[in-house]
């Protein structure tokens, strides 16, 4: 059973600055006090983006020229630390439909993909002429090509890296592995025979 | 050629390769808790499906539990919204609740070793990141996300790419007053807080070798803040004594079946590795984080870095990190004044951490102005304090007794700080807005340094507040 293809993704981009943006700073805990993922969007970033006493504060995603935009531009090991979902589901629920980072913390990394978020890594340098390009132009389209690992902006091509299970995965249809694990029922209960502390 | 632990459990769960060229993996127990588990079952209820195996999967209840509160409902309606949850989703689908009423309810990582649910060679997988605690134990455990929850309830499986692995050795022996905690800031400091992206982290060496489970458990813990996706001490005769007679733990003919067992899954000697990093036990100190990430520590008797002073990559956090704890760099960080003081969480919130302050604190009290505040990481945990007398020489000293839960170590229950507050942790986690206040500044220590801290106001060294960590200078 496949999904949608997710071969490429046009938009336009916003930066979120800084490296080590943690999972707590993307989602903070209280707003995980909940039973469903509905209506998690509107807390992303909610700490860097608002005070205490409400009130935006200068933000990228406050700065109505980026409004819309469908592409998150971000520094090294995004979405560090805790392993929550709601993290990658507020990014989604905001409206994001793919990220382009220097790296990624592992879990996160596996949580967007499952979302059919592609999660693309590009070099420092590029990464610094993407963000000044969408800077001085907001309305600049960005296309991440996922099935050849590019992103092309402005006229020019930018290389980028994506784990080749994640983009199997994405291009195939393959992104949400539920309906593939599924499929294996017959090999797992052969599996948990094999081991005694499931045979027991 | 022989193999690692790690090769081994992957290689006995593996189940078959997915179309994406990523393996199937069985997971051998599913922990699960009030937080990540509800949009899951909601997930499984979506697609008609059952809970594949509801025998190896095991509830508790911690982010949200009021730490000052016995019963219910609890003060915060959402809070009280999720237990209910939890319990409704454990009934419906057959699943054991470790709930507030057993007894045995607590920290998800810490209830999985006590029952002897946590057992060597297994795979574990847990909507919670620190489930590399597991790890010490000689089990593969992954923190996963929520859909991840759906998938291994749905189909006791996940998906997943093999990591490589990567030998931390450390030999030698500690120097008096320097724990299991300095140990893990120390490695995490040296090797980055995404140092271990795409590794399995095997703990290994003399110092690893002498410790007790609870000191390799708050290693393992704290893996994942040092990038790594698990992290594993090999099984010894210190791990199968510390699992004998547990609930959960087979007896008899079968105990001895399963020591054999475990005993076999142990790396290999000749196992190669994708890497090894080496480090001598006597280079480590105390360590206290100055920071806004784990990595961003020092020995106690360091001062507080500069932006002129960190390496290129490092000055844009470094300079923001100085900023959100309005820390003056250059200066020491022993001195720095403290508010709150936590000790607790899954990562050093075991009986022999209480044990440990507990020893030393008596005569010493927490100083006007300070919130001291100990947490059991269970109540079991709390229940042999109790019968040692610990809560009291605790609160005699000024700390406040909790009862079981996360407590402060996040934000989701009634235990927060407030405004700027600084707070010295035994926790493991210093994000900027981790302890409930956005301006909130945490210091991660060992217990023992928390409690220096408390009782003198200021972060300190044990050893010199509490001369009896340091017996060469008794
Ligand atoms: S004690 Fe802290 S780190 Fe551990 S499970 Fe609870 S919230 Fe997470």
């Amino acid at each position: 059973m496949a999904l949608e293809l997710i071969t490429s993704i046009k938009g336009r981009a916003v930066v979120v600055p800084g490296d080590d943006v943690d999972t707590d700073r993307i989602i903070p805990a209280r707003y995980m006090k909940c039973v469903t993922f509905d209506g998690l969007g509107e807390f992303l970033f909610y700490d860097t983006r608002f005070h205490e006493a409400g009130g935006e504060k200068d933000h990228p995603l406050n700065d109505p020229r980026f409004k819309g935009a469908t592409i998150l531009l971000g520094g090294n090991n995004f979405g560090c630390g805790s392993s929550r979902e709601h993290a990658p589901q507020a990014i989604y629920r905001y409206g994001f439909r793919a990220l382009i980072t220097e790296g990624y913390a592992e879990i996160f990394f596996g949580n967007s993909t499952t979302l059919g978020m592609p999660c693309m890594t590009a070099s420092k340098a590029d990464l610094q002429t993407l963000r000044a390009m969408v800077e001085s132009d907001p309305s600049l389209e960005i296309e991440i090509d996922v099935e050849n690992r590019a992103i092309r902006a402005g006229g020019k091509t930018f290389p980028a890296e994506l784990r080749e299970s994640a983009r199997q995965a994405l291009v195939t249809g393959h992104w949400d592995p539920i309906a593939d694990l599924l499929e294996g029922e017959k090999e797992v209960d052969a599996t948990a025979a094999r081991l005694p502390y499931l045979a027991a | 050629m022989g193999k690692t632990l790690f090769n081994k459990v992957w290689e006995s769960h593996a189940v078959r390769r997915l179309p994406n060229g990523q393996t199937q993996l069985l997971i051998g127990t599913h922990l699960i808790h009030e937080v990540t588990s509800p949009q899951a079952f909601a997930m499984l209820r979506d697609l008609g499906l059952k809970v594949r195996f509801p025998h190896r999967t095991f509830a508790t209840v911690d982010h949200i539990v009021p730490t000052d509160q016995a019963f219910e409902p609890f003060a915060d309606p959402l809070a009280d919204a999720m237990i209910k949850e939890l319990r409704k989703n454990c009934e419906q689908f057959g699943v054991t609740f470790f709930d507030r009423k057993t007894g045995k309810q607590g920290i998800v990582h810490i209830v999985g070793p006590e029952q002897g649910i946590t057992q060597p060679g297994t795979t574990i997988a847990c909507g919670d990141s620190h489930t590399s605690t597991h790890g010490a134990f000689g089990t593969i455990a992954f923190g996963i996300g929520t859909s991840q929850v759906r998938d291994v309830l749905a189909t006791q499986t996940m998906a997943l790419g093999e990591l490589k692995v990567r030998r931390i050795q450390v030999d030698g022996t500690l120097r008096p007053g320097v724990y299991a905690k300095d140990v893990i800031l120390h490695i995490i400091r040296m090797l980055g807080v995404n140092g271990g992206t795409g590794f399995a982290y095997e703990y290994a060496g003399e110092v690893f070798d002498r410790f007790t489970m609870e000191e390799r458990m708050t290693v393992c813990n704290m893996s994942i803040e040092g990038g790594a996706r698990v992290g594993y001490v090999n099984p010894d005769d210190t791990t199968f004594e510390y699992l004998k007679g547990r609930p959960y733990c087979p007896e008899g003919a079968a105990w001895d079946e399963a020591v054999a067992r475990w005993r076999a899954v142990a790396s290999d000697p000749d196992a190669p590795y994708d890497e090894i990093v080496k480090f001598r036990a006597g280079d480590i100190a105390p360590t206290v984080t100055w920071g806004i990430n784990p990595g961003q520590a020092i020995a106690i008797d360091e001062t507080i870095p500069s932006v002129e002073s960190s390496a290129a990559a490092d000055k844009e956090s470094v300079a923001e990190a100085l900023e959100h704890m309005k820390l003056t760099p250059g200066a020491p960080i022993k001195g720095t004044r403290i508010d709150v003081a936590f000790l607790g969480s899954c990562t050093n919130g075991r009986l022999s951490d209480f044990v440990e302050v507990a020893k030393h604190i008596a005569g010493h009290h927490v100083v006007p102005g300070v919130k001291a505040i100990a947490v059991p990481g269970s109540q079991i945990v709390a229940l042999q304090c109790q019968k040692l007398g610990l809560d009291r020489i605790l609160r005699e000293a000024g700390f406040e007794w909790r009862e079981a839960g996360c407590s402060m170590c996040l934000a989701m229950n009634p235990d927060k700080l407030v405004g700027d507050q600084l707070c010295a942790s035994s926790s493991n986690r210093n994000f900027k807005g981790r302890q409930g206040s956005i301006t909130g500044r945490t210091l991660l220590m060992s217990p023992i340094m928390v409690a220096a801290a408390a009782v003198t106001g200021v972060v300190s060294d044990a050893r010199e507040v509490f001369p009896t960590t340091h017996p060469a200078s008794n």
